[in-house]
């Protein structure tokens, strides 16, 4: 089936050539960090973890989220994601693809990261990371290739193949629960240190997942001719929205019990995100502006996907809401979450993070890199389709 | 006296040849770092390996008493105490560059180091002194827990925790777990930062975590580590066997009242102010 990414339209090419363009600026930079060191990027002695490992959390959910395709196809034979389901295991390969390279850029050592295999430690729970972050690839590139080489068979997929299609569902809660226990297992980062971050870490995932799978099920029927079905992305819209709501209310709980309980270890983290820290008559509020983004992003798309007439009516205003709402999560975890948590610092010092441009040119070569990846499987999965079709 | 401190440099100098040498040497009981008699010499002082005992509870466990108040009245001995830890390491000066600075053993004010404390009225000697800063030996420590290499682990023959710079992979987890922000990152190729250069310690290349390691290398040398020594005779920081009833530390542990850091975090620190 490779050999259908050979063969495309112009367009096709052209948009591999743009993302190539980002690949190359991406390898120049990690070349530039990797022969100089990590002192390339922002980040600090107070902000140790910085885009790369916030990339890294974000794209974990975009993975887990193709979970909420696969579990009801399979699960309860919802036979409308019949079409979509392939979309969201294949993206669910490229953002691990991306995720990997994060931590692969992220690394003061890279040349050193098999140490992760060869002395395993289990008490760390980046072991259990790597495990199931490699496992849930694995899972995919095999559960998608085996189905939809019998698809194009027009054949049943082999009976063993749905054991693994089930056990990807736990993986896939897995690895965005494994991730969350990075930060919430640290004694004295308090932002970290709650129970709620896991379950938010899903509700996010399982917005940000299928908003981007919308979205791009509505390009894929304007560029390639591939309809996803108006069903499901109906239905898919609905898991959005609840999804995004339970994200909303788990932040609302962490304003309560900071604001509420006045302790200050819970609310400056808070604070600093949302309204601007002061320490020695100096306010820290980079991140201000972002987070009320978010905040009012994530609020408006959820009313935009809520109207009939929008979701139903208008695939413009809904890829739209979706690229919105998929923002609005990505500032709220993808930023907000990572470099809040290291402010203020053990010492209660405040030091602010800003990437550099090299960091920034990183960090756009590896999500290209994972687009890159995504264009090839949707143009093997499509061109399966419509030979089916044919 | 003397022949405390020889005895404690026995102790030290033994289970720190005991950890530091190498993962396989780290396995010996803490029974036989107290029976070896010569600490220079591991061929004839350190019993060899029994397999995989357990360390005994009552085994070596250094820790230290820093006496903020002989610092507050002579605030150059912690000055001196952190020059004598920079040369003794090959600690960069990245002269005063917040992003890159390596920290051993460091100074802040008090409301910074003891977070947990309450800082209002506080007495004029604690608002004008400078503490002394470094990393804790947690008995139980967070850093440990999280590195995934083991590049960071807890010598079990003296309770250090130490840093293997050649197997880390520079992931900074260790940071991240840290409550007491005591790691160092090296951002850049810290050689040409180093002021003055000393053969007897290696030097760390880009992309490793670094911390306070107690002086291991010190001790197994039989000399105290290098802040106890830059204050020697004041009493400013006392250096010893926690587990030891008749060591000196444990002797003005038993007799003063002491405070740790963020003790509600369950980390067991090993080092203790008197303020």
């Amino acid at each position: 089936m490779i050999e259908k990414t050979l063969k495309g339209k112009p367009a096709y090419w052209i948009w591999l050539a743009f993302l190539g363009m980002f690949m190359a600026v991406g390898v120049a930079c990690y070349v530039r960090q990797y022969l100089f060191g990590l002192g390339l990027t922002g980040m600090s002695r107070d902000v140790s973890w910085g885009l790369y490992i916030s990339q890294f959390t974000f794209l974990v959910g975009v993975a887990a989220g193709g979970v909420m395709l696969v579990l009801p196809y399979y699960i309860h034979d919802y036979k409308v994601f019949g079409r979509i389901t392939i979309l969201g295991e294949f993206l669910a390969i490229a953002a691990i693809v991306m995720c990997l390279l994060f931590i692969m850029a992220d690394l003061g050592q890279p040349l050193r990261a098999l140490n992760v295999v060869l002395h395993p430690t289990p008490n760390s729970m980046l072991f259990y990371d790597m495990i199931v972050l490699n496992g849930y690839l694995f899972l995919n590139i095999l559960c998608g290739w085996v189905i939809l080489t019998a698809e194009r068979k027009q054949v049943h997929p082999p009976k063993w193949i749905y054991f693994f299609v089930y056990l990807s569902i736990p993986f896939a809660v897995s690895i965005h629960t494994v991730t969350a226990m990075l930060y919430c297992g640290l004694p004295g980062r308090h932002f970290w240190l709650s129970a709620i971050i896991a379950p938010r870490f899903l509700a996010s995932a399982f917005a940000a997942g299928p908003a981007l799978i919308v979205l791009i099920s509505l390009i894929l029927k304007r560029v390639a001719n591939y309809d996803a079905g108006k069903e499901a992305i109906n239905k898919l819209v609905t898991i959005m929205i609840y999804s995004a709501l339970l994200n909303l209310f788990f932040i609302g709980l962490e304003f309560f019990v900071g604001y509420y309980s006045n302790i200050p270890g819970h609310k400056e983290t808070l604070q600093y995100l949302f309204f601007g820290l002061e320490h020695h008559g100096h306010v820290y509020n980079n991140l201000v502006p972002f987070m009320w983004a978010s905040i009012i992003f994530m609020v408006g798309s959820i009313a935009m996907l809520a109207t009939p007439a929008i979701r139903k009516g208008n695939e413009f205003l809904l890829g739209l809401a979706c690229l919105i709402l998929f923002t609005g999560l990505w500032i709220d975890k993808g930023l907000g979450f990572v470099f809040g948590g290291f402010v203020p610092n053990p010492l209660l010092e405040i030091t602010e993070y800003i990437p550099t441009a090299n960091e920034l040119g990183i960090a756009l070569g590896i999500w290209a890199t994972g687009f890159f990846v995504l264009t090839l499987l949707y143009k093997i999965a499509v061109n399966v389709e419509h030979e089916i079709e044919h | 006296m003397d022949k405390q401190r020889r005895k404690f440099l026995k102790i030290a100098g033994a289970s720190a040849l005991a950890g530091i040498g190498a993962p396989a040497l780290v396995k010996l009981t803490a029974g036989s770092a107290y029976a070896s008699t010569h600490g220079a010499a591991p061929a004839h002082g350190a019993a060899p390996a029994t397999g995989h005992a357990e360390a005994a509870p009552t085994g070596v466990r250094l820790g230290m008493v820093i006496d903020m108040r002989v610092i507050a009245d002579h605030p150059a001995l912690l000055d001196k105490a952190i020059s004598s830890c920079t040369e003794a390491h090959n600690i960069p000066d990245f002269a005063g560059d917040r992003k890159n600075e390596i920290k051993w053993i460091w100074k802040a004010p008090f409301g910074s180091v003891f977070t947990e404390h309450s800082t209002s009225h506080l007495p004029k000697m604690v608002q004008d002194t400078d503490f002394a800063v470094l990393c804790n030996h947690c008995d139980d420590p967070p850093c440990v827990r999280a590195c995934p290499t083991k590049a960071t682990f807890k010598v079990k023959a003296n309770g250090i925790v130490a840093m293997d710079f050649h197997r880390c992979i520079g992931c900074r987890f260790c940071m991240a777990a840290c409550p007491y922000g005591a790691r160092s990152f090296n951002w850049q190729d810290p050689r040409p930062y180093v002021k003055k250069y000393n053969p007897d310690f290696p030097t760390r290349m880009r992309g490793v975590v670094e911390k306070c390691n107690f002086c291991g290398e010190r001790l197994a040398l039989g000399k105290e580590p290098a802040c106890v020594e830059a204050c020697k005779g004041t009493g400013a920081i006392v250096f010893g066997d926690l587990n030891d009833p008749q060591s000196e530390i444990r002797q003005i542990l038993d007799r003063e009242f002491t405070i740790q850091r963020k003790p509600s975090l369950g980390t067991k620190p090993s080092v203790f102010y008197i303020v």
